[in-house]
């Protein structure tokens, strides 16, 4: 548009467009139209041509009748939702204990001294041993083995336990992705804040965290939303979560759709969470960027 | 502009053969084996020669591990445990041999997936409902099921004399049963059941603790009482609800042509006895359960 005005009004300040130039618009112009009208019939030929093969395939009266029944997903929402809390308050109290033990394993294999060796080995280990161990191992041996000890005084809450098998798991994750952030810090930064007279404490904290933090959002938000599905697999000792509340239905009635049901009230939690990152992320950029650009 | 036209003429060509295939194969590959087919209710059940998956031989699945006493070692082929004795006799009856028989792992998930099955009938515990012969066909029943309470030794939970007893209890039952429907429908306690994924988890959480009783079918719950969870017993088992008794059926495929076949097969097995006679061997005798009110 910003041309076409251009093109118009050129002679309040004497500029007069040549013949060229104003043929060279109406093409870029036509051009343009064109590539809309063929990116639209391209669109909806690939549409019309999934939309044929999938409704056309011999199998889909059966498919619709078991994945996508109306009865069935009615049926199932309430259920699903009522089940989506279990993995709603998992999540939030998880989360919030992954993010504190995941960034204090993180500082503490960062550590330099050699007085902290301990802490640093210990740190490592811990990484080491429970980033390798399959979450329904750790889960199986919380969930059904803390249980059997028969301590006094410990729960036996299979959610408690799940949820604590889960932060053991997901600290590992995270504090390795806290310190891939602490070390992306320049070392100029670290050495500039001491040479400010900075203790190392407080270099950590006012220069090197901030920055680290900020670097590895978009990660970290990666690691909340496969914990958010993971929750789920607190149901292995039975509480019924979203996915669970399906897998019921679904095997007392050989229907699929609370499944299918379950999936989407997934997949609507996760979009809402990933736009907002976004904006976070988006907006740590703007305040970086003080004073525009270059 | 010569090169730029000639993705869209691509296109085009592409899209032509696409819709070409898109609505001309498919309804060619409904017509065999479909609903609307004219053969299969007519298809005979010659012995030994039926429209099996795997020509000459009679595929049957069930799930692994296979429990006891349902089936012995995990082994489904020794023909050993009620129901791999049940697969065997109806094979025999279909006109395949011990040999003929072929066993396939089927997780339960998959028994009532749609789409082509991999096996010609599946034997695994699985109750007869009208809700899953929408997805799938049934047999007729090759057992009557009764539901049963399983709780620890001296346990509050082992006085249960009524269903009202059990209402008070933490009750756990595995997913996709119909011990889980009785404790959500008959029973109705007053604490959310613990569902299960498998009755081993079952098993582990009454050892814990963490369930007063768990609810299995009775052959399932002597079984953990006897070989599994020694200090548990059996509390009880629920009155037979009449005429819309429970029975364990073989599943098939919806569409299978064999469904006629293999009814005619367990309905003889029924009547001349060798039923009985199975859950006689493989089976405990149910009658010294008392019956909870």
């Amino acid at each position: 548009m910003s041309k076409l005005r251009t093109a118009r009004d050129g002679a309040d300040d004497g500029y007069v467009p040549s013949q060229r130039r104003i043929e060279r618009e109406r093409f870029r112009r036509a051009r343009t139209r064109r590539a809309t009208a063929v990116a639209a019939l391209s669109t909806l030929v690939t549409a019309a041509v999934l939309y044929l093969v999938i409704t056309r395939s011999p199998g889909w009266p059966r498919t619709r009748e078991t994945f996508f029944s109306a009865e069935y997903a009615a049926k199932a929402l309430p259920e699903v939702l009522d089940g989506l809390l279990l993995n709603l308050r998992l999540l939030v109290v998880c989360g919030a204990a992954v993010l504190v033990l995941g960034l204090l394993l993180a500082v503490a294999r960062t550590l330099r001294g050699p007085v902290f060796f301990p802490l640093r080995a210990l740190a490592t280990a811990y990484t080491d041993f429970f980033r390798g161990l399959p979450l329904i191992i750790c889960l199986l041996m919380v969930v059904f083995g803390v249980p059997a000890l028969r301590l006094q005084g410990v729960t036996t809450d299979p959610v408690l336990l799940g949820g604590s098998a889960l932060v053991l798991t997901y600290s590992a994750y995270v504090a390795e992705v806290f310190r891939a952030g602490i070390e992306s810090v320049h070392p100029s930064q670290r050495a500039a804040a001491r040479s400010l007279g900075l203790t190392s404490g407080q270099t950590l904290r006012f220069v090197v965290l901030p920055q680290a933090v900020r670097r590895v959002v978009p990660p970290l938000l990666n690691d909340l939303v496969s914990l958010q599905k993971d929750t789920g697999l607190v149901s292995i000792a039975g509480a019924v979560d979203a996915v669970y509340a399906a897998q019921i239905i679904a095997g007392k009635d050989f229907n699929f759709t609370p499944y299918v049901v379950a999936g989407l009230v997934f997949v609507a939690l996760t979009i809402p969470m990933t736009r907002c990152t976004d904006w976070v992320t988006a907006r740590m950029d703007r305040r970086r960027a003080q004073g525009g650009l270059v | 502009m010569r090169l730029a036209n000639r993705p869209l003429g691509l296109a085009a060509c592409a899209t032509v053969v696409l819709l070409t295939a898109a609505v001309g194969c498919a309804p060619q590959d409904a017509s065999p084996g479909g609903p609307g087919a004219a053969g299969p209710r007519q298809q005979s059940c010659d012995r030994g020669r039926l429209a099996t998956v795997a020509d000459g031989k009679l595929t049957v699945g069930t799930d692994k591990p296979a429990y006891a006493p349902w089936f012995h070692d995990d082994d489904p082929a020794s023909g050993k445990g009620f129901e791999s004795a049940v697969a065997y006799a109806v094979a025999r009856r279909l006109g395949y041999g011990k040999g003929a028989v072929d066993w396939r792992t089927v997780p339960f998930n998959n028994a009532f997936a749609p789409g082509a099955k991999k096996f010609d009938f599946d034997i695994n515990q699985i109750s007869i409902s009208p809700a899953r012969k929408r997805a799938v066909a049934f047999s007729s029943g090759y057992y009557d099921v009764r539901q049963a309470v399983v709780a620890l030794k001296g346990s509050p939970a082992a006085k249960a004399r009524s269903v009202a007893d059990l209402r008070r209890l933490k009750l756990g039952a595995q997913v996709g049963s119909t011990s889980l429907d009785v404790v959500e429908d008959t029973v109705r306690p007053a604490q959310r059941p613990a569902v299960f994924q498998k009755n081993d988890f079952a098993k582990s959480a009454l050892k814990n603790g963490q369930v007063d009783a768990i609810l299995t079918d009775l052959p399932t719950a002597f079984y953990i009482t006897s070989a599994e969870v020694k200090n548990a017993e059996v509390v009880g088992q629920f009155a037979d609800t009449g005429a819309a008794h429970e029975q364990f059926g073989l599943v098939l495929d919806r569409e299978s042509r064999l469904t006629r076949c293999v009814t005619a097969a367990v309905d003889a097995l029924r009547k001349d006895g060798t039923l009985a006679a199975l859950e006689k061997k493989w089976l405990t005798d149910a009658v010294s359960v008392p019956v909870l009110k």
